[in-house]
């Protein structure tokens, strides 16, 4: 450990990976830090060793490249996995990042550098709906990580639905593993395998497989279709699927046996340490906030990067182009000789485009508002159901944080990380970036210590 | 033509609302946000008379927390008259403490070291001693703010009290001399009256008007907790270095952990006072100091968790007080605003006495120490 | 058949147990706790404040804070971030959701074809 490194760089995914190995290349002092115990960040999730795992790369693509940068960077640079980032903080050119150590113990630890690149990621976009907090529905995410982490299936009768090309992968990625996995449903219009935007991007492979273990199974996908109610007493029995119309009103429905439903409606951003650090946002082609940044990947804060989903939703290999480009921003900022390459930044340019279409192929609709009751949930942490939230408006409460301050949505143990995207749209206007000045909940006696840097043990 | 604008729709525009329609007044609240987005939306909901010094500010205060048990009755607000314990961490702040609650002539109760126990059976061992002080109470301050005027539309009649969200006021109409209405970025309101209820902003709006109120932010953070299932803390709990934090002077940092359990669930942690202007950025070391000042009063808290930490701009004036009533100098605008960190609490007083001026009755304290123009003579 | 297990050819490490609310649940080396719950077939382990309702894994990646559990008396750890260990003691302080349809310990139900005993106990 040294008391400062050239750059630090959060999160372990494709787009970190890739951004600590390139400024490392560069001469600079690499420290990669992310919360999980393994590499890989949500796409290369590894598995734990436990499982002596041969063909790791079974569920993942390009896997291989991941492990190769990931051995590489080892050898180059210190790594402190199981470190989540709770704080960061920048003043007169030093980024302070404050970190728990250790999946229970959490020990408090701080490790500081002149610039930081921020890469972690975003997370599962559910929508509420009636049943949605029954125990067997999970996010797509949740169950692709079950799956890639730790070898378990989600469930044994799975649907799988929302909006987006993910879907696919966490279909294929069940039945593959032996889910009997009873529809895909996708609330946008189906675009047709053949013509799937992932062939665009020269991902035709990748589509193609997907498409052709669905097929392999039998897995029906239907177009303009929804889960739009679950079912069940204590945990799910069986879900409503809806035919939709174009602004996503149900048009029929039926009813499908299952123990598991996986959904999600696309990703949203984790923005709460850019924005702790005062990083201008804007809002992505999906409404969703996400880290402004110029060519470089350089953010509205000297020497702040960030890369990946932070800066827009757009998948693993726009990532790690991504983390490319910042570690070499990084290394010439801080003066190291790092030659242009064009070629990246178009590479950058073709994907990013490709990534806007596709946000733009597959929207959120707002028909959903109307799949929900009086006495729906909207925030499940502070159990806060629709009715409430109405009633908030109906006081005078005009916006998202006004109805939070009145009637609790996102007042919760996940800060509206759930929820924010719904409230907002019932509140009528896109989602605002997230205030949050502790991004991981601290133990407040770990607060009240005075905090170690990996140094002093 | 409503008799009166009130400018803010924070809690103590709210209540200025609320009981000029209860005088019969018609009033319409405008508000460029939406309700309780302000100040009022930072707070921590204290109804306190404990932190008080002997003199106008408690006076306002005593006055203002038999109004809240009033208006309790409205319940949706979540008000509870849970009182408050300070605790001395040695034998000389006790003998202070006790001194001030003789002095404030506020219903308290000293309570000897070993009688701590009973009052908060987590809070830490080895203090002196406290005062406990029944009277201080709680509400979740922007329930309290929607529901007051919600109330007063219902009571009074929605042609009486009315509420625009999402209009600026941009500056004022003259009639003559009188201040006649506002100029908004939604068109002209013509009224009687108007009343500043602009909270932090309060010295922008006066401007507006030509006059000069010296309302500035004084930063404060809030440190919450995961929710609780069981409460841990009963009353209202901070230190006697408390008191003196409040009246102080200091631009720097200051801390006094007031740490009490919400109805919700959580507990609260806060506040610090720092003048920084509106600067938003997140303080670690306050957020730290915070957390240190709630362990020391309740260990068990150590091994519990923060989710949740938000700031906010307490309006102040350089002499502490709030400034309400007419303005001398632009007759027809009243103002209330620059309640510092006990707007919450001083709201229904500040607005009972505001509609009493603006109903042309006597106001039941006498207002000079909180005159708008009493800057004038220190510029 | 275990066909995740097959997919990677994985050849895991013996297998342990922690005990949830006092029942007995495998783990493999490296799983965490709510993954091995999932994966047993418990699908909640916890009810809410407010409406008692049953909750489990949601997000699965620790966004979401649903799935809180005690371990040895620790309180609110995230049991799809926390990695299991060998004895661990895991109380939800609430009914572990044993009684919902495919709800009991070990019987698969679930899991997909191949039950979590069985799967766990390659
Ligand atoms: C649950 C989930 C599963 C997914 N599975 C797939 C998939 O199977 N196929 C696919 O194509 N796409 C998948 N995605 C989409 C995924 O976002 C991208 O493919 C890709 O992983 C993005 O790369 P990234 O480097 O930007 O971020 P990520 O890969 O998400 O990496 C971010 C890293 O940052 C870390 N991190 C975040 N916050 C902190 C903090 N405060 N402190 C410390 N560390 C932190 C995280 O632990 C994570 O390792 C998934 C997304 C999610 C949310
Ligand atoms: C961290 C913290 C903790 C606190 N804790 C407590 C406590 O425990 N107890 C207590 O009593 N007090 C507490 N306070 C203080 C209390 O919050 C404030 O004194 C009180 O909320 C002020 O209320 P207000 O209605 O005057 O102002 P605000 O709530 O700020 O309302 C003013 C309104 O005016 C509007 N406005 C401004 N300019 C214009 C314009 N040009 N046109 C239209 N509208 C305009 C704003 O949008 C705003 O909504 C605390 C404050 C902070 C920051
Ligand atoms: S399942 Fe969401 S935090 Fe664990």
């Amino acid at each position: 450990m040294k008391p400062r490194y050239d750059l630090a760089v959060i999160g372990a995914g494709p787009a970190g990976v890739a951004g600590a190995l390139t400024a490392s290349f560069a001469g600079l002092d690499v420290v990669l830090i992310d919360a999980a115990p393994r590499p890989g960040g949500q796409y290369f999730r590894h598995l734990p060793q436990g499982f002596n795992a041969q063909a790791p790369g079974a569920l993942h693509h390009g896997l291989d490249g991941f492990t190769r940068q990931w051995e590489t960077l080892r050898a180059r640079a210190d790594v402190l996995l199981g470190h989540k980032v709770w704080a960061v903080e920048r003043a007169e050119g030093t980024v302070t990042v404050r970190c728990l150590e250790g999946d229970r113990e959490e020990r408090p630890r701080t490790v500081t550098a002149r610039g930081l690149l921020i890469a972690t990621g975003a997370h599962d976009r559910p929508l509420p709906f009636p049943g949605w907090d029954l125990p067997g529905v999970l996010t797509a995410g949740g169950a692709q990580a079950l799956l890639k982490g730790n070898l378990v299936v989600a469930g044994r009768k799975v649907v799988v639905a929302g909006t987006g090309p993910f879907l696919l992968p966490v279909a294929a990625g069940l039945a593959g593993a032996g889910a009997d996995v009873r529809g895909v449903y996708e609330a946008n219009g189906r675009l047709g395998l053949a013509r799937h935007p992932l062939l665009a991007a020269g991902k035709a492979g990748e589509a193609l497989g997907y498409g052709a273990t669905l097929a392999r199974h039998r897995v029906p996908y239907r177009g303009r279709h929804a889960v739009i109610a679950a079912h069940g007493e204590d945990a799910l029995t069986h879900v409503t699927v809806a035919r939709l119309d174009s602004a996503w009103r149900p048009v029929s429905t039926r009813t499908v046996e299952c123990d598991t439903l996986a959904y999600g409606y696309g990703f949203v951003p984790q923005l709460e340490l850019p924005v702790q650090l005062g990083c201008a946002t804007r809002a992505d082609a999906d409404g969703s906030p996400v880290v402004t940044v110029d060519g470089g990947l350089r953010t509205s804060v000297p020497g702040v990067y960030a890369a990946g989903e932070s800066t827009g939703v757009g998948g693993a290999v726009l990532a790690e182009v991504e983390g490319r480009i910042a570690g070499r921003s990084a290394a010439a900022d801080l003066g190291r000789r790092v030659p242009p390459l064009p070629r990246l930044s178009r590479r950058r340019e073709r994907l990013a485009a490709f990534a806007k279409a596709l946000l733009e192929a597959y929207p959120v609709r707002p028909g959903w508002q109307g799949w929900l009751r009086d006495d729906t949930l909207v925030c499940r942490c502070e159990e806060v159901p629709l009715s409430a939230v109405r009633e908030a408006q109906d006081l005078g409460a005009t916006d998202a944080r006004s109805v939070k301050l009145l009637a609790r949505p996102g007042m919760g143990w996940c800060q509206g990380r759930m929820c924010g995207y719904a409230v907002a749209c019932l509140a009528g206007e896109d989602p605002a970036a997230p205030r949050r000045p502790i991004a991981q909940p601290i133990r407040l006696g770990d607060l009240a210590a005075p905090t170690r840097s990996p140094l002093e043990g | 033509m409503p008799d009166v604008v009130v400018i803010g729709a924070g809690v103590v525009g709210a209540a200025c609302a609320y009981y000029a329609a209860r005088a019969g007044l018609d009033v319409v609240v405008v508000d460029r946000g939406p309700v309780a987005g302000g100040t009022t939306g930072a707070g921590e909901g204290n109804v306190l008379v404990s932190d008080k010094e002997p003199g106008p500010e408690l006076d306002l205060a005593l006055l203002s927390n038999g109004l809240w048990r009033e208006l309790a009755e409205f319940d949706g607000f979540e008000f509870e008259p849970k009182g408050g314990l300070v605790v001395a961490e040695t034998g000389e702040v006790l003998e202070a403490l006790t001194g001030l609650a003789g002095k404030q002539g506020v219903e308290h109760t000293v309570v000897p070291s070993g009688g701590l126990d009973d009052y908060e059976p987590h809070l830490a061992q080895g203090f002196a001693g406290g005062v406990f002080y029944p009277q201080d109470a709680q509400v979740q301050p922007m329930l309290a703010a929607a529901r007051l005027i919600r109330r007063g539309a219902d009571r009074f009649g929605r042609g009486t009290l009315m509420l625009r969200t999402g209009v600026t006021v941009t500056g004022f109409l003259r009639d003559g001399d009188r201040i006649g209405g506002v100029t908004t970025d939604h068109g002209d309101i013509l009224a009687g009256a108007v009343v500043n209820a602009a909270g932090t902003w309060g010295g922008e709006v006066a401007a507006m008007a030509g006059v000069h109120v010296p309302v500035l932010p004084r930063r404060g953070f809030i440190l919450v907790t995961e929710p609780f299932d069981e409460p841990l803390i009963r009353h209202k709990v901070y230190t006697a270095a408390y008191v003196t934090n409040v009246a102080s002077d200091s631009e720097g940092l200051e801390t006094s952990a007031v740490v009490e359990g919400t109805p919700s669930g959580p507990v609260l942690i806060g506040a610090s006072r720092e003048r920084v202007g509106f600067d938003r950025t997140v303080s670690v070391p306050v957020l730290e100091r915070l957390a240190r000042q709630a362990v020391e009063l309740f260990p068990a808290l150590a091994d519990r968790r923060a989710i949740r930490a938000y700031c906010g701009f307490r309006p102040y004036c350089p002499d502490h007080l709030p400034v309400i009533g007419e303005d001398p100098r632009a007759p027809g605008l009243h103002h209330a605003c620059g309640h510092e960190g006990a707007g919450i609490g001083l709201a229904p007083a500040t607005g009972h006495l505001i509609a009493q001026t603006l109903a042309g009755h006597r106001p039941d304290l006498d207002l000079t120490p909180f005159r708008p123009d009493r800057f004038e003579e220190r510029r | 058949m275990n066909q995740p297990y097959d997919l990677v050819r994985a050849r895991p490490e013996p297998e342990f147990e922690i005990s949830v609310d006092g029942a007995p649940v495998p783990v493999i080396p490296g799983q965490t706790i709510g993954a091995a719950l999932h994966g047993a077939g418990i699908r909640s382990w916890r009810t809410t404040r407010i409406g008692a309702r049953p909750r489990g894994l949601f997000c699965g990646i620790g966004v979401c804070f649903d799935c809180l559990v005690t371990v040895n008396g620790s309180p609110s750890l995230r049991a799809c971030l926390t990695e299991a260990r060998p004895g661990d003691r895991v109380s939800t302080g609430a009914r572990a959701g044993q009684d919902g349809p495919g709800g009991r310990p070990g019987d698969g139900g679930g899991h997909g074809t191949d039950g979590g005993k069985t799967v766990n106990g390659r």
